[in-house]
């Protein structure tokens, strides 16, 4: 049998372009920016191809036919839910990028369906045949791909440029570096190993690495997303509960709750009691359709000898973090560079507040920017390599900041208590999804002194990765927090108890960063430096 | 959750050290690979889907592990039905196809 194991490579390598993270973004931003002409080298903590929320769970797209009306209606459906943050202009640029590319697909080769009328139907992706596409697609152009190989730190230049990176192999334990003309972080948001669907890679790194080399976050405080799934399973597909119900233990409905009221469902399970789901909405005739759409939603039902349909099963809430949230690492122009010089961020790992504002759901938008963030990067990544032309070898030093010390000594971090100990401040309820002054200010105590313990703790080696995962998770629910405490309103998914009203003053972002003192300042939304950013378009003008 | 590499049907080809995001085998010379970390394990089905000769078995139990029986198991058809419904192996047509999205998304309006 042919071994497949892809631990064998050198481990000094260069590329003009290196993308972090091989999910929707980054693969389309590798393969825009080799389609350009660049030699591009992808690395990814898992697997490319099987690694991220998209390939393990599938998803809608914001797929929207050329027409006017059709675009118009798109725009402006969300706007409210998002509490008026996005910008529509961003919003039609990722219209009609998704649309070109989601084409592109079927070109490729994507099976897409037929819908009745016999035309091609282009809004849903399966997961798992659409990323092992695009690991094809990005092979045949010549990216070169390291997998299991997480990156752990950026490298920078004399002038704060960024270079490449480093890592390690985690089959192997081989180092490796690649040196670069540009970076594209594509690393996915952060879910805090919640074990929602396919999100337990998701643990911050790219936000750290950014964070350490200079790049801004925003929009941290729409990090709360929760997914439901069954309360003994990961699936957390959230479409098939728009037919049902949701019950007590004993069988009577939960006022309020649904798919859509998810607040009367964090209420009750807070109460401890139990919450109940049963699909008693679906007329029989949809069930095929159903499993057709999403097979992996029945799964852990099949297995486990339930009839959703006809019996009442326990379901939970799982944290998605900013996975299904919408903030991330800043980006400054409509290339999705950040404000460090040749980094770029795209996907989940960016900020998706340009095209949602504080609110989303799973895929569809996020599916669209991904793919549009991604395609706007790597050829933007592709362009700033070529534009710093043959200048020679550049001095770069390692980025990284935080327990990037292996020792082996006996007194070494407990890194799983770390993590467990973050999960603690920001898994629960009446932390995260309803959230106080009180609350988040408490949380930012213990997670300060929890980023002083893992600051400069030395692990030992064979926990470096999951150690840095552990800073990524500290940093990343400070930034949260520490955003969420500015925000002293209600606005799109942050439900802020004390200020449970949106505020017509607080119509802005809030940046933040810093890693030993975080910080959070306001920028209006006219106010970026970017050309889109200043855009003239009155943004909460819609209905 | 991971609970079970078929000693049976494993062909040794290690896809699924390979293809797991989150590392959870570990390939051994010339014997099935062993699941190391299980409890890394974040229920996503996906080294089933890659499993040539359906040996593998995630258990619908994210959280805890959960003892099972491999001749009941195959008894069942529960061995390789993911990979069955998703429409990958020999023989077999993706059904993405006929990913009926469209059908649902029309009861909704």
């Amino acid at each position: 049998m042919v071994k497949t194991l892809t631990a064998d490579f050198d481990i000094n390598l260069e590329a003009d372009v290196l993308v972090i993270g091989g999910g929707p973004a980054g693969t389309w931003a590798a393969w825009r920016a080799a389609s350009s002409g660049a030699s591009v080298i992808l690395v990814d903590k898992g697997y490319c191809g099987t690694a991220g929320c998209a390939a393990a769970s599938g998803n809608g797209v914001w797929y929207v036919p050329e027409e006017a009306e059709a675009r118009y209606k798109a725009i402006t459906s969300r706007e409210s839910l998002g509490g008026f943050l996005a910008n529509r202009q961003w919003m039609e640029r990722v219209l009609e990028q998704t649309y070109a590319n989601v084409n592109l697909l079927a070109e490729w080769g994507y099976p897409f369906p037929t819908d009745d009328e016999g035309k091609p139907y282009r809004r849903s992706l399966q997961g798992p045949e659409y990323m092992r596409l695009m690991r094809k697609q990005i092979k045949r152009f010549g990216v070169q791909i390291l997998d299991h190989s997480p990156a752990l730190e950026l490298l920078v230049d004399n002038d704060g440029g960024v270079g490449g990176a480093r890592g390690v192999n985690r089959q192997t334990g081989k180092p490796w570096s690649v040196r670069s003309r540009s970076v594209i972080i594509a690393t996915g948001g952060c879910a805090f190993l919640s074990k929602a669907l396919g999100c337990n890679v998701l643990t911050g790194d790219g936000y750290l690495m950014a964070q350490e080399a200079g790049a801004e976050m925003s929009g941290m405080e729409f990090s709360n997303a929760y997914g439901i799934s069954p309360a003994f399973s990961s699936v957390t597909k959230g479409l098939m509960y728009t037919w049902a119900t949701f019950t007590y233990e004993d069988k009577t409905p939960i006022p309020g709750a649904s798919s859509y009221g998810r607040s009367a469902i964090a209420k009750t399970l807070l109460e401890n009691q139990s919450v109940y789901a049963i699909l008693d909405k679906a007329a029989p005739s949809m069930y095929s359709s159903m499993r057709l759409a999403q097979p992996n939603f029945f799964l852990p039902f099949d297995r486990a000898g339930i009839d959703p349909f006809t019996q009442h099963f326990p379901i939970t809430l799982r944290l998605e973090g900013t996975v299904r949230g919408t903030g991330g690492i800043r980006i400054v122009d409509d290339t999705c560079a950040t404000s460090v010089r040749g980094l770029y961020a795209a996907g989940d790992a960016a900020t998706r507040e340009l095209i949602c504002g504080g609110f989303t759901g799973g895929g569809s938008h996020n599916a669209a920017w991904a793919i549009s963030s991604g395609y706007w990067s790597g050829e933007a990544a592709a362009t700033y390599a070529r534009s710093l032309g043959n200048k020679g070898q550049r001095h770069l030093r390692g980025a990284g900041e935080a327990v990037l010390k292996p020792k082996k000594e006996q007194s070494c971090l407990a890194v799983d208590e770390v993590i467990k100990a973050v999960q603690a401040e920001v898994f629960p309820y009446d932390r995260n999804y309803f959230r106080t002054e009180r609350g988040l200010s408490e949380s930012l105590e213990i997670l300060q002194s929890l980023w002083k313990e893992i600051r400069n703790s030395p692990v030992e080696e064979n926990q470096l990765i999951r150690a840095r995962e552990a800073a990524a998770m500290v940093a990343t629910a400070r930034w949260m927090y520490s955003s969420a405490l500015e925000r002293r309103e209600t606005r799109g998914m942050h439900k802020h108890l004390d200020y449970p009203e949106q505020d017509a003053n607080q119509q802005h972002y809030l940046i933040s960063g810093g890693l030993d003192r975080v910080w959070v300042r306001t920028q209006s939304l006219n106010n970026g430096k970017s050309k889109v950013l200043n855009s003239n378009l009155k943004i909460g003008e819609a209905a | 959750m991971i609970e079970l590499v078929s000693a049976s049907r494993c062909i040794n080809c290690n896809l699924c050290v390979n293809v797991c995001p989150t590392n959870v085998f570990d390939a051994d010379s010339n014997a099935p690979p062993r699941i190391t970390r299980q409890s890394d394990c974040q229920t996503c089905f996906m080294c089933e889907l890659y499993c040539p000769v359906d040996a593998l078995y995630v258990a619908p139990e994210s959280d805890i592990q959960t003892p099972v029986n491999e001749a009941k198991l195959a008894e069942t058809g529960l061995l390789g039905s993911y990979r069955e419904n998703i429409g990958w192996g020999y023989k077999r047509t993706s059904t993405a196809k006929k990913d009926e999205t469209f059908q649902l998304l029309k009861q909704m309006k």
